[in-house]
């Protein structure tokens, strides 16, 4: 390989998620000083030109950023050999302390997850933090989102499929009428909203959603405009669709480093589940496979590791 | 400490176990036959049963008869007996979840039964009950608790349906003055900022919050539940109200539901067996003694006065009698 390819080739082996492990092994391994000198020299969004004194240093910023990308691996293995029960719990609790831009997180965990699942990880929760999780919810979210958050981390919805047609189609309009009346009472404060969405069963809720749209020709989570909300609907009525919007977020180059810890997330969180709808949803809403985005996106070890989680099962 | 007077027996001799509760199953049975129904022996055994030997009472008679012996008692016996023999036989989860269905259609007679039961039960209880809630009724607790209610009784209702409280023995004194604070706040005025308050009652270890209670009253002189007394004039002062001292001291509560159950002009059978057949085999002993030094009279002996019939007899067995 001419050195201006293996230049190429090692900036693609740090471009991504994850690091091309082998290439740096066989290519930067090889370099001899004056290749290296040549590698910093030509690669000044790493390496700061010292002119003074004559040498290029590391950025430090550039060093912190590697260090992820080098253990999105480490991290992805961990989560995956985690039981399911502490892996939400402890990704419900990193949520939180990230703050209001991650709280969409406890929305998926609360409504994605099974009634049985929710409630282990709540177990889980109690035996790695001394805390219930709705305490912890409750105490370190101030705002408008609290009372949804609360409800929904502490439903034990019915699993059943057993619905009543009539009460879906009058919670339907109930819903309606909140919706257009926003602008006298905002959805957050409107506490039949909150009770339908955090207290129905999955399968009534799908009902409600097919009624909203025969009632006002639009799907639900479209005619929400607050964000939790929509997100919340989007999880309980159509949660491949919301998991296939989330992978695609999260698979572009230079992305906020919390949106590319969600690739991570829905990918070990879902290939036991319902990675094959994911991944069949992915390709009719993007037009291309989710395997083919991880090949261009992801590197080394971590790209084959999710590869590998996503295959399973067909 | 439980007042159930029975024989002897754990779970570990099964096969003894289960040639005792087919004896049992055939003997009740003959109770059955014939015209009326020989509840002496009903009550003489199955006052006598703990909640395991009661199962396999159940099991044995419908391996024999091919009947759930439920549905048997319901058509042979009548009125407050059968409804205390029939919540006597159930298992305890799903016990719970009757009495708490039962309490949503109560409408605002119920809420404070709701209340009490969630608080009084561990949270393990607490989950296994909403399992047998949602296999007899396909639905949620908190479904139909949410639809029954509104504001912000609703909040607290579902709020302490749903909660799962954290068990440990934990407790964080910095964290029960700030939060005995805020909740001294919320119930000042009338229009308080009750949100705080429920989210603290609703959330909170047992543990912790007990600590809480007992900081507001080192702080304040008196319990916040005698503060609530004067704002307890609408449903959610009363099951606020309620929840605080379920939480801080159920058997003394307990009592209270007692006193009320019998000194009423018409007693109310159903707190009666509510209490005397959920704490049978828990506290009833301690409550009987609460009920005594409260009141000088013995609960049996009011239980005796006020009741009459088989109604009686049945709780006076469970009583220890």
């Amino acid at each position: 390989m001419a050195f201006n390819q293996e230049l190429e080739a090692i900036t693609h082996a740090f471009s991504g998620h994850g690091v091309d492990e082998k290439s740096l092994t066989t290519i930067l391994g090889k370099w001899n000083p004056l290749e290296r000198e040549l590698y910093r020299k030509n690669t000044p969004h790493f390496f700061v030109e010292d002119h003074e004194r004559k040498f290029q240093r590391w950025n430090d910023h550039c060093v912190r950023l590697l260090k992820h990308e080098f253990v999105r691996f480490k991290n992805a293995v961990v989560l995956w050999s985690m039981h399911p029960w502490e892996r939400d719990a402890r990704l419900a609790k990193e949520a939180l302390k990230k703050g209001p831009s991650s709280y969409g997180i406890l929305i998926e965990i609360a409504c994605t997850r099974s009634s049985e699942e929710l409630l282990g990880a709540r177990k889980a929760y109690h035996s790695l933090f001394d805390h219930s999780i709705e305490e912890d919810v409750a105490s370190h979210i101030h705002g408008i989102d609290r009372k949804l958050l609360v409800a929904l981390v502490s439903a034990y919805r019915y699993e059943g499929s057993k619905v009543k047609d009539d009460t879906a189609k009058s919670e339907a309009k109930t819903l309606s009428n909140a919706i257009k009346n926003v602008h006298k009472k905002p959805i957050v404060e409107d506490d039949e909203v909150i009770r339908i969405l955090a207290t129905r069963s999955k399968a009534h809720l799908q009902q409600v959603h097919k009624h909203y749209k025969e009632i006002s020709g639009k799907n639900l989570e479209e005619d929400l405009n607050d964000l939790r909300f929509k997100e919340t609907v989007e999880c309980l009525c159509t949660p491949q669709v919301y998991f296939s919007k989330v992978l695609d977020a999260s698979l572009k180059i230079d992305v906020d480093k919390n949106i590319k810890k969600s690739l991570t997330r829905v990918i070990v969180t879902r290939a036991d589940i319902d990675m094959k709808e994911i991944k069949g949803e992915y390709n009719n809403l993007y037009g291309v496979s989710l395997q083919q985005k991880i090949e261009e996106t992801a590197k080394g070890n971590y790209k084959d590791f999710l590869l590998t989680l996503i295959a399973r099962g067909g | 400490m439980a007042t159930l007077v029975t024989k002897k027996s754990s779970p570990i001799e099964d096969s003894e176990a289960l040639q005792k509760a087919f004896k049992d199953a055939e003997a009740l049975h003959k109770a059955f036959q014939g015209w009326g129904t020989d509840e002496k022996s009903v009550i003489e055994i199955l006052g006598h049963r703990n909640v395991y030997q009661r199962q396999q009472i159940r099991k044995s008679y419908q391996e024999i008869y091919q009947e759930d012996i439920l549905k048997r008692l319901e058509s042979e016996l009548s009125g407050d007996f059968e409804r205390a023999v029939y919540r006597w036989m159930l298992e305890p989860a799903d016990r719970d979840a009757v009495l708490v269905n039962v309490a949503i259609k109560d409408g605002n007679k119920g809420y404070n039964v709701i209340v009490e039961i969630v608080c009084v039960l561990s949270p393990e209880e607490v989950l296994a009950m909403r399992r047998a809630y949602q296999n007899r009724y396909k639905h949620s607790l908190e479904e139909d608790v949410a639809a029954h209610t509104t504001g912000h009784l609703r909040q607290l209702l579902v709020g302490l349906v749903g909660s799962f409280r954290y068990g440990g023995d934990e407790i964080n004194p910095r964290l029960a003055k700030t939060e005995a604070d805020i909740l001294h706040e919320s119930i000042k005025e009338k229009k308080g900022n009750y949100e705080e308050a429920i989210r603290i009652i609703t959330t909170r270890s047992k543990t912790q919050l007990l600590a809480t209670l007992n900081r507001y009253r080192d702080d304040h002189g008196t319990s916040i539940t005698k503060k609530l007394l004067d704002n307890a004039s609408d449903d959610f002062h009363k099951a606020l109200h309620t929840a605080i001292r379920c939480i801080n001291d159920h058997k003394k509560y307990y009592e209270k539901v007692m006193r009320s159950a019998l000194k009423r002009v018409g007693t109310d059978e159903d707190g009666l067996t509510r209490v005397v057949v959920t704490r049978a085999e828990k506290d009833l002993k301690d409550i009987k003694e609460l009920y005594y030094k409260r009141n000088s009279v013995h609960l049996e002996d009011e239980v005796a006065k006020e009741i009459s019939g088989d109604y009686k007899k049945f709780l006076l067995t469970l009583l220890g009698k």
